[in-house]
């Protein structure tokens, strides 16, 4: 087992002429869920999109799963879930799902599990394009699970969800971490933080803070993440 | 079931949901030979010198759209990016797509080309040829849509494209006016054009039975621009963006 799941050395992103990742450093363990946590704009996006080898980089080195991000090997054991759902609208949950099911060479049980998983079983031969966009980001989810990946990159996977919903899937991500996978969930919402293993706080492309949730009430004395992250941000604008 | 043939099958499958685009594709070039067979209404022997070349660049036209046009979708929907962080090869998701739109573009052919020789008493020598060179054209429509998609952002842009990519090659091709007539730089113009080549193969139909030489140099050449175009839109998708 790797000690390391993901190694950034000196990241550095340039996007339409703003520098979104100034030189970022960042090391996360296997097997833990990571919450990616910041305000829009930060830069959590494109962390993730360096991190499933689709984002041009101007500098550093970005190492996933022992190997280079985005490479041949790596694409079938990380799984990327886009913030809007890349589904297939014009095709039905079990049409979707067999299309990346035969991408990954997953099996017939797998797609039925991750329907289960995702809780759409009464959805699953309705037209993706008639859901709605939680059920959507959901048929979404399901098709990065059944490729049973090594390290789950989820792009605000819990935006728009009920709260039972959205407490079944938090379950869900702490279940395939207990197997040994390693997730990585970015969210506005900064109440999510404390259903993760450790925290990531960014603040303008800079990790302001890695910890986890309980080491960061206590650093802080804040009596939730909100509070956290604002004694930070402002102890950050202080120095 | 292998990347390739997965990716077809979903394809097809989001055309089967579409069922406007499906009767568009079936009936649209049936429909257009019928309207064009009865313009020339006293005359039917244009519609015989003619008739072939418009078997040919109908399903051309369609294809051409249909391809560009899913393709820009599934760009600017995110699942191509998605897409490319998978196993699947860039190859295979566009033979993926050339093979679905093969398939589609066979139906049509073979609709149109029955309601041109049976319906409309199209005179030709072998029904069959016609068939080829047709599925040839749509094969073409579809490998040209795959690489102009790269250059167009937004649906509305794939769209103006036709006309763009179309409207010089009907021109051009020989249909309207016998190249040799044209300024000499047009004539050289329409060599690089396939169209040219297949609308010359067309005309070789009407008075030959079975495959030529002419024929088969053509096809040849037509083969030749599916692949080129088909490798260069591969190489239009990349893995990693800006």
């Amino acid at each position: 087992m790797l000690n390391n799941a993901i190694e950034i050395r000196g990241l550095r992103v340039v996007r339409g002429g703003n520098i979104v990742l100034p030189g970022l450093d960042l090391q996360i363990n296997a097997g833990v869920v990571t919450g990616l946590l910041g305000p829009s704009g930060c830069g959590k996006t494109t962390l993730i999109r360096c991190l499933a080898g689709v984002q041009e980089i101007e500098a550093g080195q970005v190492t996933v799963l022992g190997e280079a991000a985005g490479t041949a090997r790596n694409r079938g054991r990380v799984a990327y879930v886009t913030q809007s759902s890349s589904v297939y609208p014009d095709l039905t949950v079990r049409q979707n799902l067999d299309y990346f099911a035969a991408l990954h060479g997953a099996s017939r049980e797998a797609i039925e599990q991750s329907i289960a998983d995702v809780g759409l079983q009464d959805k699953a031969d309705h037209l993706t394009g008639n859901l709605s966009g939680g059920q959507r980001s959901r048929v979404s989810l399901a098709a990065a699970l059944l490729a049973d990946p090594e390290l789950l990159l989820l792009d605000e996977p819990t935006v728009g969800l009920d709260p039972v919903l959205r407490r079944d899937l938090w379950n869900l991500f702490k279940n395939l971490a207990e197997q040994g996978r390693t997730l990585m969930v970015s969210s506005h919402v900064m109440d999510e933080a404390s259903r993760c293993d450790q925290v990531l706080l960014m603040r303008d492309g800079h990790i302001l803070v890695q910890a986890s949730p309980d080491e960061l009430l206590a650093t802080t004395g804040a009596d939730d993440m909100e509070g956290a992250f604002l004694r930070i941000a402002e102890g950050e604008e202080a120095a | 079931m292998n990347a390739t043939l997965a990716t077809a099958r979903r394809v097809l499958q989001q055309l089967s949901h579409d069922h406007r685009s499906v009767a568009i594709i079936v009936v649209l070039p049936s429909i257009l030979l019928v309207v064009f067979r009865y313009v020339y209404n006293d005359n039917d022997q244009i519609f015989d010198r003619v008739g072939p070349q418009m078997l040919g660049i109908f399903p051309f036209i369609v294809m051409f759209l249909v391809t560009s046009v899913t393709m820009v979708r599934e760009r600017t929907s995110g699942t191509l990016e998605r897409l490319l962080t998978t196993p699947l090869k860039r190859g295979e998701l566009i033979g993926g797509y050339a093979i679905a739109f093969a398939l589609a573009a066979l139906v049509q052919s073979l609709v149109s080309s029955a309601v041109a020789i049976w319906g409309l008493d199209l005179g030709v020598k072998s029904a069959w040829v016609v068939v080829l060179f047709a599925v040839v054209d749509a094969l073409l429509g579809t490998a040209l849509g795959l690489f102009f998609s790269a250059f167009a952002r937004t649906e509305f842009q794939a769209v103006q494209f036709m006309p763009a990519v179309v409207i010089p090659q009907l021109l051009l091709c020989g249909l309207l006016a016998p190249r040799d007539q044209m300024a000499e730089a047009l004539q050289w113009a329409a060599y690089a054009m396939p169209l040219t080549w297949a609308t010359e193969a067309f005309t070789e139909a009407l008075t030959t039975t079975g495959l030529n030489d002419i024929m088969w140099r053509n096809l040849a050449i037509l083969v030749a621009f599916v692949v080129v175009s088909i490798a260069g839109a591969s190489l239009t998708l990349r893995r990693k963006t800006p």
